[in-house]
């Protein structure tokens, strides 16, 4: 076990530095010059906090510093939480402004991810048994999963917000309220929620269900299986035996998943001009704030490696193989 | 946006059924029922894959699409999808199918050139995924040992990285003029999940017979790989190639609806961005944001039927019930 | 009289019409008699192994009865079949590597099955049973995974036959082992006979010269029908049937078995049992035949407990 964990961790630490220097080395690989780009873009008028900033800019990328110099400042600037200063809102730090939109990304994706699981799987173990649920659950999950989240989203906001109007289909709570921790705000936020989760939510579960599905029909056609009817064993126990052994693969296809699923939120905020981190990617490419750009995509890179970790931890307790040292979860 | 279809791979094992019968000697540890004269594996398949309907309507349906991206832009009035041709905004006539934009623009047009834009980047994403993934894992299935580790960390790396964030910095930063290069930039992004299934079955043909008597008899790596490795899982790299081209059609889309589109293009995604943009929904020009979303659905979402329909079609174990 | 099969058919679907895998086959075997069971892939073997215990979804019971210890065996029907599974009739199966849950420690899948089967484990007798085919109560804390193949053979064997059935299927549970794996499962399974955990035992296999060490009567079959029955020890000493005869000669020297003992030496291939040709379904691959094989020959009792499907003899 412990084996397994180095693995891990050996893989997502060389991910990380994979990631920071994706992100180092495109910005020098740019046709033209990253900070006139920017600044071009930047909404100041006064010629000296023009100047101010490009010679801020000048500094941060350090292009007149050797190659490795200018390597190891990114990483030690980073590894200071300093992730440079946004021209969109200057001169706020990357950082601040990415936590302040992170809760609402994660207070959509969290549920969103988690529920259409857990709901996916029972829906697909329940097809798996039933003809009748099979005939509709099956194609409604490929129509699921073969539409973009956007236009699920796009759809949503039609049908409930525009149309029928239960709903708002813009921002993550009402213009007039100011966040706080009230009662007031909480439902006007959990107001705002519905749709942006339920358009997750639905393009997730389609995937889920049809993957739970075919391991359940592989696991009742597997040995292991038809010994137990050999045996007189009821369907019951058959069931749950390919159940348990159906639900490890789709564990580790949650980890496959989280980078499509983060790809989902994202494109769903935007639809939804919802204040998360979705949205300031949108802002970013709009304004050219690289720094926000880049800053957003590496708290991306550590959300998903975190998350990686703790799936890891979920598979170890639940596929008994990996504790024994044997070669039950593939990485 | 789907990196890897949550279909899962490839569904379930292909190589152990999907396997002509290329071992020398007769199979007579096998205890199988069915005697002999068989119809021919091709004769076989092919009966199946017409008595398939998954199968059928699946590629039915993208054909469609497809005949209308290659031939619809033949009956437009004019070169120029994005011309201001008309009435602005008005709904879905018999001169205007589906409508035009705020801005008097023929949505009808946009999307016949949209779906050419949406296939391919298909084909050109899904391809080169699918070229890297199948050297990828022919090599480190095949060579095991070092290679195999060296190879196996650097997928689990790009695998975990969300290919959608790597795509929009080198997006924003390097600019993407055209629907070819976003394409191939999906395609460097996109190919880790199918390399790691093309090792595995890999890894579990190269211990087979026939692949002992090629090495036996000298022939050369590659050689085995592309002569031996490839046409025995053939059935299996194309249902990959399928998912990988589903795959890329719908990270295309959220690249092109974020604003990192190509610039010098139609797609069906910077159709959905334009409409969203300019507050279609608000304005209630639903025949501006449907018709673009039913056309990435309906090709995904039939690629995807028609790659089932193809795993009932090669493995024998499907097929009945 | 233990097991009784009278005129047994069973066919199975395919797309080119019904495969008559068992096209009318009697015997019997009798109270602590192992029967081995020959013949060459698709002969029909594997199908009648199938029918004794849990037919697939593509096989058809199409006529004729089983009968064990006077009851009538239901085979045609799968619910009614469950009755007598694992507790009258059980199975150790080609895929024995696999046969058990690779997420469940060993005995708590024991347990599991033994409870939703309505019976309890004694511990101690499931030890003994274990130490009897040589492994250690402590397997039972084990994954599959953490067995080796021998052991997990071992161990399914032990679990097929915790509750004392009267007939065990043994279908192929060699092909997948080595040599002298092959033999120490062969005489494992003459130890469970011995000890009467089980009363008697169909042994189904392509390899004639192990059967012959092990079994007590074996049956050769042909193309879906019995070709001859006997002693193990006449039907290799002196055979009757051509089939036969040509299966012993296919062996390098009688009693020594070659590795890859199989019956592979034979020219020829058996007919197409989609539709079987009219006469001995052997006459084209019988240097004996003549016209008379036109017509199909009855299962005749040459001598005692010697049965031959020939007219030749």
């Amino acid at each position: 076990m412990r084996r397994y964990f180095a693995r891990k961790l050996l893989v997502y630490v060389l991910t990380f530095v994979f990631a920071v220097t994706v992100n180092w080395l495109i910005p020098r690989f740019m046709p033209g010059d990253p900070v006139s780009a920017m600044i071009s873009r930047a909404r100041v008028s006064q010629p000296e906090a023009v100047e101010h900033m490009r010679a801020y800019y000048n500094e941060l990328f350090g292009f007149d510093r050797p190659v490795w110099e200018q390597y190891l400042h990114f990483w030690s600037s980073l590894l200071q939480g300093d992730f440079g200063i946004s021209i969109w809102v200057f001169p706020q730090p990357v950082s601040e402004i990415i936590l302040g939109a992170l809760p609402y990304t994660l207070a959509l994706m969290i549920p969103a991810i988690l529920l259409s699981w857990f709901v996916g799987n029972w829906l697909g173990a329940l097809a798996a048994r039933r003809k009748v649920l099979d005939n509709t659950v099956l194609p409604a999950g490929y129509l699921l999963t073969a539409m973009p989240y956007m236009w699920i989203a796009v759809l949503l906001a039609w049908v409930f917000g525009a149309r029928a109007g239960w709903f708002p289909v813009s921002g993550g709570y009402s213009l007039d309220i100011e966040p706080s921790w009230s009662w007031i705000f909480f439902t006007d936020a959990l107001h705002h929620w519905v749709l942006p989760f339920l358009s997750m939510f639905l393009v997730a579960l389609g995937g889920w269900a049809i993957g739970m599905r075919n391991m359940i029909i592989y696991e009742l056609e597997a040995d292991h299986s038809s010994y137990l009817a050999a045996l007189g064993a009821p369907q019951r126990l058959i069931r749950r035996y390919a159940f348990r052994n159906a639900v490890l693969p789709q564990i580790t296809g949650l980890a496959l998943q989280l980078g499509v699923l983060v790809a989902g939120a994202l494109v769903t905020e935007i639809v939804f001009n919802y204040p998360g981190l979705g949205s300031l990617i949108l802002a970013a490419i709009q304004n050219r704030d690289f720094f926000l750009l880049q800053g957003t995509f590496l708290f991306i890179v550590i959300g998903v490696l975190i998350a990686n970790f703790v799936i890891d931890l979920v598979y170890v307790i639940v596929d008994p193989r990996t504790r024994t040292g044997m070669a039950g979860g593939q990485s | 946006m789907n990196a890897m279809p949550p279909l899962g791979e490839p569904a379930s094992e292909p190589v152990a059924t999907a396997q002509p019968a290329s071992d020398a000697g007769p199979p007579l540890a096998s205890g199988a029922a069915e005697p002999s004269a068989p119809l021919s594996p091709t004769r076989e398949t092919l009966h199946y894959a017409l008595r398939n309907p998954k199968l059928l309507i699946g590629l039915a349906v993208v054909l469609v699409l497809l005949l209308t991206g290659l031939f619809g832009p033949l009956l437009l009035d004019g070169p120029d999808p994005n011309a201001y041709s008309g009435a602005q905004a008005v709904g879905p006539s018999g001169e205007h199918w589906f409508g035009t934009t705020t801005f008097g623009q023929d949505v009808f047009a946009q999307f016949v050139y949209g779906l050419r834009a949406t296939f391919l980047v298909g084909v050109i994403g899904g391809g080169i995924a699918a070229v890297i993934a199948m050297l990828v894992g022919f090599f480190a299935g095949y060579r095991g040992g070092v290679l195999d580790e060296v190879l196996t960390m650097l997928t689990n790396i790009v695998l975990v990285i969300p290919s959608l964030a790597v795509l929009l910095i080198v997006n924003a930063y390097l600019g993407v003029r055209s629907v070819p290069v976003q394409g191939l930039f999906i395609g460097l992004t996109s190919w880790p999940w199918a390399a790691r299934a093309i090792r595995a079955q890999t890894f579990s043909l190269r211990t087979r017979d026939f692949v002992d008597l090629a090495r036996l008899s000298g022939s050369r790596t590659w050689k085995i790989i592309f002569r031996e490795i490839a046409p025995n899982m053939s059935s299996y790299l194309f249902m990959t190639f399928i998912l990988l081209f589903g795959g890329s059609i719908l990270i295309a889309s959220s690249l092109d609806f974020i604003g990192l589109g190509p610039t010098d293009s139609v797609s069906l995604g910077l159709m959905l961005q334009s409409a969203q943009q300019w507050s279609a929904l608000q304005l209630g020009l639903w025949w501006w944001f449907v018709p673009p979303g039913v056309g990435i659905t309906a090709v995904v979402g039939a690629l995807y039927v028609a790659n089932v329909g193809l795993d009932e079609v090669f493995n024998p174990k499907l097929r009945e019930s | 009289m233990t097991l009784t099969v009278d005129d047994l058919r069973v066919h199975y679907r395919t797309l080119r019409g019904d495969v008559r895998a068992l096209d009318g086959v009697s015997f019997f075997v009798d109270d602590g008699e192992i029967l081995g069971l020959v013949g060459e892939s698709g002969c029909g073997k594997t199908t009648l192994g199938k029918s004794l215990i849990r037919m697939d979804g593509r096989m058809r019971h199409v006529g004729g009865t089983v009968t064990l210890d006077g009851d009538d065996v239901p085979v045609g029907d799968d619910r009614a079949m469950n009755a007598f599974r694992f507790r009258r009739i059980s199975l150790v199966p080609q895929y024995s590597m696999s046969a058990m849950n690779p997420t469940r420690r060993i005995g708590r899948m024991i347990r599991e099955l033994l409870a939703s089967r309505g019976a309890s484990v004694d511990t101690a007798e499931l030890h003994r049973r274990l130490a009897l085919v040589g492994l250690k109560p402590e397997v039972l804390d084990r994954y599959p995974i953490e067995l080796s193949g021998g052991m997990k053979q071992r161990t399914v064997m032990v679990i097929s036959t915790l509750l004392d059935p009267s007939l065990l299927v043994a279908d192929e549970v060699t092909s997948a082992l080595d040599v002298s794996n092959q033999k120490a499962v062969a005489h494992a399974l003459v130890g469970l006979r011995d000890q009467g955990l089980v009363t008697s035992m169909v042994f189904i296999t392509h390899d004639l010269a192990l059967t012959s060490h092990i079994a007590d009567t074996i049956m050769v079959m042909y193309a879906g029908l019995l070709a001859e029955k006997a002693p193990a020890n006449i039907l290799t000493s002196a055979p009757r049937h051509p089939y036969t005869r040509r299966l012993l000669a296919a062996l390098p020297e009688a009693g020594v078995r070659r590795s890859e003992g199989r019956l592979s030496g034979i020219e020829g291939s058996p007919p197409s049992l989609l539709s079987p040709p009219a006469g001995c379904r052997f006459r084209d691959r019988c240097p004996l035949a003549d016209d008379r094989c036109a017509e199909q020959p009855p299962v005749v009792e040459v001598a005692p407990r010697h049965h031959v499907a020939c007219w030749k003899v």
